[in-house]
């Protein structure tokens, strides 16, 4: 069974996803601090580390940002109330690779979890309307096309999940296997974490200034 | 000054408000005749006067410094000048408390130069005291009433300084300060140049010495008052700001709660209510995401809310791109609220998905529910008819509606309106 860690400042949130999660995966530990949450995660090894974005002392970025000095394939799920385009993109950037809202169901939870175990990637529909955002804003002057610009594929397969469809759905849809699904969103996941930090943040900023 | 008509009495009560003007009032007023010569305080000792005239003369400000010393020899015109100077000529970059820039220069030599002068003209005045007034007594009072006023400024200052709040209010008291020194020195150096002194020069001396008495005793009242004033505003504002929090959370999260409560028995109604007041929280917390209904998205948005609200159905927003709330827009929005409407009837527990795409003056709109679905070929009068309301209504308006659905995988309906 997989197995997980949870970390979230939230005493009642996390003995509610302990309880969501009971049986469909393992869970090692939770931890409610920054600290507390490097120990145990560097202790316990997880596959999947659930982790809150907001937090007192640095938040889900910092751990991620100790966590990786010691043990850079650690995998993140991040799982947050926070919608907030920056906020989401930084912790994508940062290494998680994924991000849903707490709102998500315990299989569905577990599902992410799955698959962010097996090295996939997980969006859920506000992080893929997030993602063509902020690529559609880029401009394609000045920056790597390899990595500053979404294929024609990638942006309909991010468009289906933010539409709402499932990776199998899509995959029917499309005529594709649920595998190749995968392998694009995992592709604009690399894009989004190595695209140039410059232009997103500029993306970031022109957001907080325009709406 | 203002300040000594106030009987000492005074400071022992709170001051009226009409009187706290007066310290924010002017500080000296400078009218730079000069034009060419600036001072630099960063660069100079005391003023930066020296250095503004070396950098003016293209020469070592250490000459000028040299020269103006052997003024100080020379009879000590150069202190006046050297004040006029300072307050006439505009200062070059940000000009700090001269005695906050000795202390914090370190060499402590300074500092003792500082109070050197001090005692110096000290000691003149116990030397003159009471032979005879004019220059040498002039000098001494106007020295010591700048570097006293600035030495007291320094030590009040002082333990303030960690709090950058109170920078504004301490600034303005330093040239209040000074600007109280240059007053009376100055009035004083014009009645004995005039010799007006000479015959009053039994009431001069106690004037000049009580005045500055009363300096010295008011000052740190005024300074207080000064700082209170800046506090008391800092504390009304945050009060002001937890108030607005507060009668927000108020009218917002805790008639939610209340409402929670008493509806326990209907989980889809409770759900309902959390998932309405998310996402006005939300909105209310992220006042950059687009809110209100001037916008498409902002509409949709609203739209989403009130048939989730009527409803009872969750409706997950996704935005991408956005654009303004024009005629053709608005009809969009109609048409997608209609959509909205009609996939709550058919939807379960599962949300809707609204997908909004704005690009270039393109605007696509999905709305997706996990209902059973049905076969477009098949359907029912009545399902035609909210069908063709949305169909029409696009079109009506350069659209178009299309309705995609397959028995047991939901239903899509997708609006496009092309620019």
């Amino acid at each position: 069974m997989i197995s997980v860690v949870i970390v979230d400042d939230h005493s009642l949130f996390r003995a509610g996803v302990r309880a969501e999660l009971d049986g469909l995966v393992d869970v090692l530990g939770d931890a409610p601090t920054v600290e507390d949450a490097v120990a145990c995660i560097l202790e316990l090894e997880p596959d999947v580390v659930l982790l809150d974005v907001h937090m007192p002392g640095g938040g889900g970025l910092e751990v991620i940002r100790q966590v990786t000095e010691k043990r850079p394939a650690q995998r993140f799920l991040a799982l947050s109330v926070s919608d907030a385009p920056e906020d989401v993109i930084a912790i994508i950037r940062a290494g998680a690779r994924g991000y849903v809202t707490k709102t998500i169901s315990g299989t569905e939870l577990a599902d992410a979890v799955r698959r962010i175990a097996d090295g996939d990637a997980v969006f859920s529909p506000r992080l893929a309307g997030f993602v063509l955002d902020a690529f559609a804003s880029l401009t394609p002057v000045e920056v790597d096309p390899e990595l500053d610009q979404l294929t024609a594929r990638e942006r309909e397969v991010l468009r289906h999940i933010a539409r709402g469809y499932l990776y199998k759905e899509i995959a029917a849809r499309l005529g594709i296997s649920t595998k190749t699904v995968e392998a694009h969103v995992s592709a604009v996941l690399r894009k989004l974490q190595l695209s140039s930090r410059h232009e997103l943040s500029r993306w970031a900023v022109q957001r907080r200034l325009v709406d | 000054m203002t300040m000594s008509a106030s009987s000492p009495g005074d400071k022992e009560f709170r001051p009226p408000v009409t009187g706290t003007d007066d310290p924010a009032g002017p500080a000296p007023a400078a009218p730079s005749p000069v034009t060419s010569v600036r001072r630099y305080p960063a660069h100079g000792y005391v003023g930066g006067v020296c250095a503004g005239f070396a950098a003016r003369l293209g020469i070592d400000p250490l000459l000028i410094r040299i020269g103006f010393v052997l003024t100080l020899l020379a009879g000590g015109v150069g202190i006046p000048l050297y004040g006029i100077g300072w307050a006439l000529i505009p200062a070059e970059g940000p000009e700090r408390p001269v005695v906050t820039r000795l202390l914090n220069r370190r060499d402590t030599w300074l500092v003792a130069a500082g109070m050197a002068c001090l005692t110096l003209s000290a000691v003149l005045v116990l030397r003159d005291w009471g032979v005879w007034f004019g220059d040498k007594i002039i000098w001494p009072t106007v020295i010591a009433a700048a570097g006293g006023a600035l030495i007291w400024r320094q030590s009040q200052a002082a333990p303030e300084r960690a709090e950058p709040r109170a920078q504004l209010p301490r600034e303005a008291v330093n040239r209040a300060g000074m600007g109280a020194a240059l007053v009376i020195g100055g009035a004083l150096l014009f009645l004995s140049l005039n010799d007006s002194l000479a015959p009053a020069r039994e009431v001069v001396l106690p004037v000049a010495v009580a005045l500055i008495a009363v300096t010295i005793i008011l000052a740190p009242w005024w300074i207080r008052l000064v700082r209170g004033l800046a506090a008391e505003r800092a504390a009304r504002i945050r009060s002001q700001e937890r108030a607005e929090v507060a009668a927000h959370l108020h009218d917002s999260v805790l008639q939610t709660l209340a409402l929670v409560q008493k509806r326990a028995e209907d989980p889809r109604e409770v759900a309902a209510l959390a998932r309405r007041q998310e996402r006005e929280l939300r909105s209310w917390l992220n006042s950059t995401r687009p809110s209100g209904t001037n916008t498409l998205a902002g509409a949709l948005e609203t739209a989403a809310t009130e048939v989730e609200a009527d409803h009872h159905v969750p409706i997950e927003v996704v935005t991408v791109g956005d654009g303004p709330l024009d005629e053709r827009a608005a009809a969009l929005v109609a048409a997608a609220r209609e959509a909205l409407v009609n996939a709550s009837k058919f939807a379960g527990p599962e949300p809707i998905a609204l997908y909004a795409e704005v690009e270039d003056g393109r605007a696509e709109v999905f709305v997706r529910d996990r209902g059973p679905g049905f076969d477009p070929d098949a359907v029912s009068p009545d399902r035609r008819g909210v069908r063709d309301s949305i169909v029409a209504r696009m079109e009506r308006h350069g659209g178009r509606a299309t309705v995609h659905s397959t028995p047991g995988h939901g239903t899509e309906i997708e609006l496009v309106m092309e620019p």
